[in-house]
């Protein structure tokens, strides 16, 4: 008979949150038996014995000012260490690796640049801080690993990020955590933390299908982007070398940063904005014609036509490289 | 419970010359009664503000989202037919306002007078409304209703048709409750005209005229702001 | 008529109940104490349509398959079970029963502000029930009680639209209860009844009367939204064509946050009464209980942001929002000291009363404590969405406010029916009820930070022996609510005719006989003392 009381902790961040949490719970139970423990003396002592009245006790401004002040301050404790945390999390390190996760209903597909794809599973090596990029296709997910002690909803519409650095090998649980529809509680999958030599291994192992660039690039073929993007002599469109991580002039005179969005955005509204010195309406949009997945496998596509470096972006060449799981 | 005293006041005895036919039986005196009344009244008018300031909240957000796609918008309102109607509902108000007035006077005729009046400027509005509805419905401005709705046209960028259409989605809808707050206005002030008939009102009694009227000034009101949101804010071309 | 006042009651004597006969007398009453049997039926048949589904949903957790029923019938079960409590039982619950009954006669007042506005918002009420009953008997809802879009706008294929009209229409019935309190609050008031005399559970229903007139028209238009969404597909909700999901939530939350606080606000009104009373001795900082009351409507409206911390939104309204989370904490904390203090040297006695409020100080404060979890941005990100989340607000909710109400309805049992409820049976529920209560819900705190997540069906075999524990629970604590059920009807007809005052509690509505007259006072009282004076002589100070 299995009785958990406390989920496993496989990363720093998992341990921090640990603390927090013990550091809440003493906190709490420091308060309860402090107010059961009063109440069950006051009980005790202050019984009915007949027919006394009591001496009416109006209040105490005093007691008052310290009992909402104390705690108050503790609870600013709770809240600076939440906040830390939080900040934390927000913000990937510049030497993330990246994996893709698309949240449909009801399964999580995952895709690395490498080119594995994955149902419902996710491996990463120890060690590497790894950002995982959320798209959904259609409702609100949320792609949660109780062992990293880490959440965030995935909102159809837009990309949202998360990261961690995973510190021990293991097979964690992977659940949806935003109710979707039928098969919710059959969102779930596993989170394979592996010895860096070991991913390696797994990596080597491939995608049948290439790596992401050449599933983007294949796509791009496909769907006609390059008979006007690549090969176009007639200034219809802007060539796509470079743009990502550049800053884009738009016809309205605003400028916009070239990321992972912006293409997204380009792909399925491309009417949202468009850059300067172009016309609207000629490129047509993809809703409706192609997946999330393959969303991300154009970004990744694009990523290696070259990027303007902004700080910390890996270069093209180390794209086209396959990652490995040791390198930091 | 002998802590507190009690006394004898008139009701427990039946009705006392001093308690006019409309005092209702929880409350002390005419006076309370009013209070309430008008207090109540305010309060529900509070209620109505949240109301239409969730959808005012819904607005702004998605104004400051698309902020162009918003203003081009504007270039299909018609601000005369706005602003007719703004000095329309501004009219009833002042003639609301002579009505109450009158009520506290015992002014009968000029009450009813003042009520007609009221009631014609709000039909005025509706009319009005309707012939700026039957424009949008013409110019295929009515999303939502197969045939009646298109973006095209030099004033329609086509990349802001999504958000065009969530615009006009909003503005039939907020000028839409606000429309059926009129009607129901005037179903309110028909029965108040009739009242007004049967003699039952005067300085001793004029709750329902005053409470009306609160209800009809904020109606007032809420056109007061949705008028330049809607209409004003953006608009480049002249129409007429 | 005034002799009736010192006797103890017979049936025959005129009072409220029997003062007209025949269903119309009852159908087009305006006297606010039919008003509040009317609704007290009401709440009860919706509380008791909730707890079906409870135990519905439990009994299929007792295995980690899903074998019981289907994915999608379970996903009705919590939603249904979510709309029926919060919105047909645990809104309307103290204010339109023991609220209607109670607040006009704490004040000397004979009715409320306007009597036929709270008859139509019984009929409101009605039928906002009949739509979500309606909604039920077809089919079912399956978004959850949040009704998060798109997918209750764009993917459900259940009757939204239905269940939506029903929550719309309810929220006017709440409006009107709001709207009635607050202008009888300021203009009924008997001579002599100072705003700084007011018993606290008025203070308390007036604080939650503030919110219900603020809030719920905002929700009112959210869930118009999704209607209007979903049959016209507008745009509003629904990424695909340019809307935004997380507004949704933005407008949804603003209501439904500060719509806790209508929940449990008047929860702890009552439990001010009942300790005074039990403790016979006037409540320690009566100023601060009063002003807490109106501190908590007033930030319960700035922190709707919490529930949101892991949609993505900024991580610097992330630090507003958990800020002022632990803010709102302080109010309830008061309160919550305040009450121990008022037992500080009083003379304590364990009527069935007075153990619920027991039960509610211990579970209210277990409850608020981790909420402050909840709000620790940090924290919540891996305790949002899983049963965390689901043992916090039960622990409130039902730990609270159920508690609370229960504890209330003992309490004025006797005032609303003239009898008195078998004491025995009273404590043993009491009991019963607290305990079942803890083993339900305390596993789930485990099962939270295990990570299992809400609104499962199914779930991870390791996670079984804690559901198990919280099924049985579960059971123990339904017989806790059906016993007090069974003896409240039994009491109708044998139980012990009540005095007028049977606790010698302080407070208007004690000096009416038991059941009062349809007018409550014969005569307008004057007061002239404090709330709770339960001595005569001055009072001292401490600190």
């Amino acid at each position: 008979m299995q009785l958990p009381l406390w989920p496993e902790a496989a990363s720093a961040v998992a341990t921090e949150i640990d603390y927090l949490y013990i550091y809440l719970t003493v906190v709490s139970v420091v308060m309860s038996v402090l107010i059961f423990g009063t109440i069950f003396v006051f009980c005790i002592k202050y019984r009915r014995r007949g027919d006394e009245i009591p001496e009416p006790i109006h209040g105490s401004l005093r007691l008052e000012i310290t009992w909402s002040v104390i705690p108050f301050l503790v609870m600013l404790t709770f809240f600076w260490w939440g906040a830390k945390i939080y900040f934390l999390n927000a913000t990937p390190p510049p030497n993330s690796m990246d994996v893709y996760a698309v949240g449909k209903q009801w399964m999580w597909k995952v895709q690395y640049p490498e080119g594995q794809r994955e149902i419902n599973e996710l491996h990463v090596p120890i060690g590497r801080p790894v950002k995982i990029t959320l798209a959904s296709e259609d409702v609100i997910h949320s792609f949660f690993i109780p062992a990293l002690r880490i959440k965030h909803d995935v909102v159809p519409g837009h990309y949202d990020t998360m990261w961690f650095t995973a510190n021990k090998a293991g097979r964690y649980h992977l659940y949806c955590a935003e109710y979707c529809g039928t098969e919710h509680s059959g969102m779930v999958g596993w989170v394979t933390v592996m010895e860096p030599a070991d991913y390696a291994n797994w990596l080597a192992g491939g995608g049948s299908s290439g790596t992401m660039a050449q599933q983007g690039e294949r796509l791009f073929e496909q769907l006609g982007c390059s008979s006007c993007h690549l090969l176009d002599r007639q200034g219809r469109c802007p060539s796509l070398r470079g743009v990502y991580g550049s800053r884009v002039q738009l016809s309205d005179g605003k400028t916009v940063q070239a990321d992972d969005a912006y293409i997204r955005e380009s792909i399925l509204n491309p009417n949202a904005k468009v850059v300067s010195g172009y016309k609207p309406n000629v490129m047509p949009s993809f809703q409706g014609q192609i997946t999330e997945e393959g969303i991300l496998q154009l970004v990744i596509y694009i990523k290696s036509l070259g990027i303007t470096n902004a700080p910390g972006a890996p270069t093209a060449a180390a794209l086209a490289a396959p990652q490995n799981g040791g390198k930091q | 419970m002998a802590d507190t005293h009690a006394i004898a006041t008139g009701h427990s005895t039946g009705h006392s010359s001093e308690h006019p036919p409309q005092l209702r039986h929880h409350f002390d005196d005419m006076h309370q009664q009013f209070d309430s009344a008008t207090f109540g009244m305010w309060v529900f008018l509070l209620t109505e503000i949240m109301f239409f300031g969730g959808m005012f909240g819904a607005y702004t957000v998605y104004r400051s989202m698309y902020p162009e796609a918003f203003a081009a918008t504007s270039n299909f309102m018609n601000p005369a037919f706005g602003a007719a109607n703004t000095a329309v509902l501004i009219v009833s108000s002042l003639t609301m306002a002579l009505a109450v007035r009158a009520a506290h006077l015992g002014q009968q005729k000029f009450l009813q007078l003042m009520l007609v009046l009221t009631m014609i400027f709000g039909t005025a509005f509706l009319v009005i409304k309707g012939f700026e509805y039957h424009e949008h419905w013409v110019d295929m401005k009515v999303p939502l209703f197969p045939g009646h709705w298109a973006w095209d046209g030099p004033l329609a960028p086509p990349q802001y048709a999504h958000q065009a259409q969530i615009l006009f989605c909003f503005y039939f809808f907020m000028t839409g409750f606000h429309a059926v707050h009129m009607v129901v206005g005037l179903g309110i002030m028909t029965t108040i005209l009739l009242m007004a008939r049967k003699g039952s009102f005067g300085p001793a009694y004029y709750t329902p005229v005053e409470v009306s009227g609160l209800y009809w000034h904020f109606v007032d009101i809420v056109w007061i702001f949705l008028f330049p949101l809607l209409y004003l804010i953006g608009h480049t071309k002249n129409l007429i | 008529m005034s002799t009736a006042l010192q006797d103890p009651q017979t049936t025959e004597t005129p009072n409220y109940l029997n003062a007209e006969y025949g269903w119309k007398s009852w159908l087009f009453t305006t006297d606010h104490k039919r008003i509040a049997v009317l609704y007290l039926i009401s709440i009860s048949v919706m509380f008791a349509l909730g707890g079906v589904f409870a135990m519905l949903i439990r009994l299929e957790l007792l295995t980690p398959q899903g074998d019981l029923v289907n994915s999608d019938t379970y996903n009705k079960f919590f939603t249904m079970h979510g709309v029926t409590m919060v919105f047909f039982f645990l809104i309307p619950s103290i204010p339109a029963t023991l609220g209607n009954f109670l607040v006009p006669m704490m004040i000397g007042a004979k009715d409320l502000a306007f009597p036929r506005i709270n008859l139509l918002s019984w009929y409101i009420y009605i039928a906002g029930a009949l739509f979500a009953l309606a909604a039920i008997v077809m089919g079912g809802v399956d978004t959850g009680w949040t009704f998060y879009t798109p997918f209750s706008t764009t993917y459900s294929n259940t009757f939204v639209i239905t269940a939506a009209v029903g929550v719309f229409i309810a929220g006017f019935s709440s409006i009107l209860t709001g709207l009635n309190f607050i202008v009888t609050v300021h203009k009924m008031r008997a001579p002599g009844m100072t705003w700084g005399r007011l018993p606290l559970f008025v203070w308390a229903n007036y604080a939650t009367a503030l919110i219900q007139v603020l809030g719920t028209p905002v929700v009112a238009i959210t869930l118009a939204l999704v209607g209007l969404e979903r049959a016209f597909h507008i745009g509003i909700f629904d990424p695909a064509i340019g809307g935004d999901p997380i507004l949704f939530q933005h407008m949804f939350w603003f209501y439904s946050h500060p719509a806790v606080y209508i929940m449990i606000l008047p929860g702890m009104g009552v439990i001010s009464e009942i300790v005074t009373c039990f403790s016979r001795k006037g409540v320690f900082g009566y100023s601060f209980i009063a002003g807490s009351s109106l501190g908590i409507a007033i930030i319960g409206f700035l922190v709707w942001g919490h529930h949101m911390f892991v949609t993505g939104m900024s991580m610097y309204a992330g630090l507003y929002f958990s800020l002022l989370t632990m803010l709102v904490a302080v109010p309830s904390a008061i309160k919550v000291f305040n009450w121990t203090a008022t037992m500080f040297r009083g003379s304590i006695s364990y009527e069935t009363p007075m153990l619920y409020a027991f039960g509610f100080i211990g579970l209210f404060t277990i409850g608020g404590l981790t909420g402050l979890y909840l709000g620790t941005l940090g924290m919540d990100v891996h305790l949002t969405d899983t049963y965390f989340v689901i043992a916090h607000f039960h622990y409130v909710m039902v730990g609270g406010m159920v508690v609370a109400y229960l504890g209330g309805l003992h309490f004025w049992w006797p005032k609303i029916t003239g009898k008195m409820y078998p004491e025995g049976w009273g404590k043993f529920s009491a009991l019963l009820v607290f305990a079942g209560f803890n083993l339900t819900f305390f596993p789930q705190f485990i099962l939270g930070y295990l990570g299992q997540p809400r609104r499962y069906h199914a779930y991870a075999p390791e996670f079984q022996v804690l559901n198990v524990m919280s099924t049985a629970g579960a059971s123990v604590l339904g017989i806790g609510f059906v016993i007090p059920l069974v003896y409240f009807l039994w009491s109708l007809k044998y139980g012990k005719p009540a005095g007028n005052n049977p606790y010698g509690a302080k407070g208007l509505e004690w000096t009416t006989q038991s059941p009062p007259t349809t007018f409550n006072f014969d005569v307008t009282p004057i007061v002239t003392e404090e709330a709770y004076a339960y001595a005569k002589h001055e009072e001292t100070h401490v600190g």
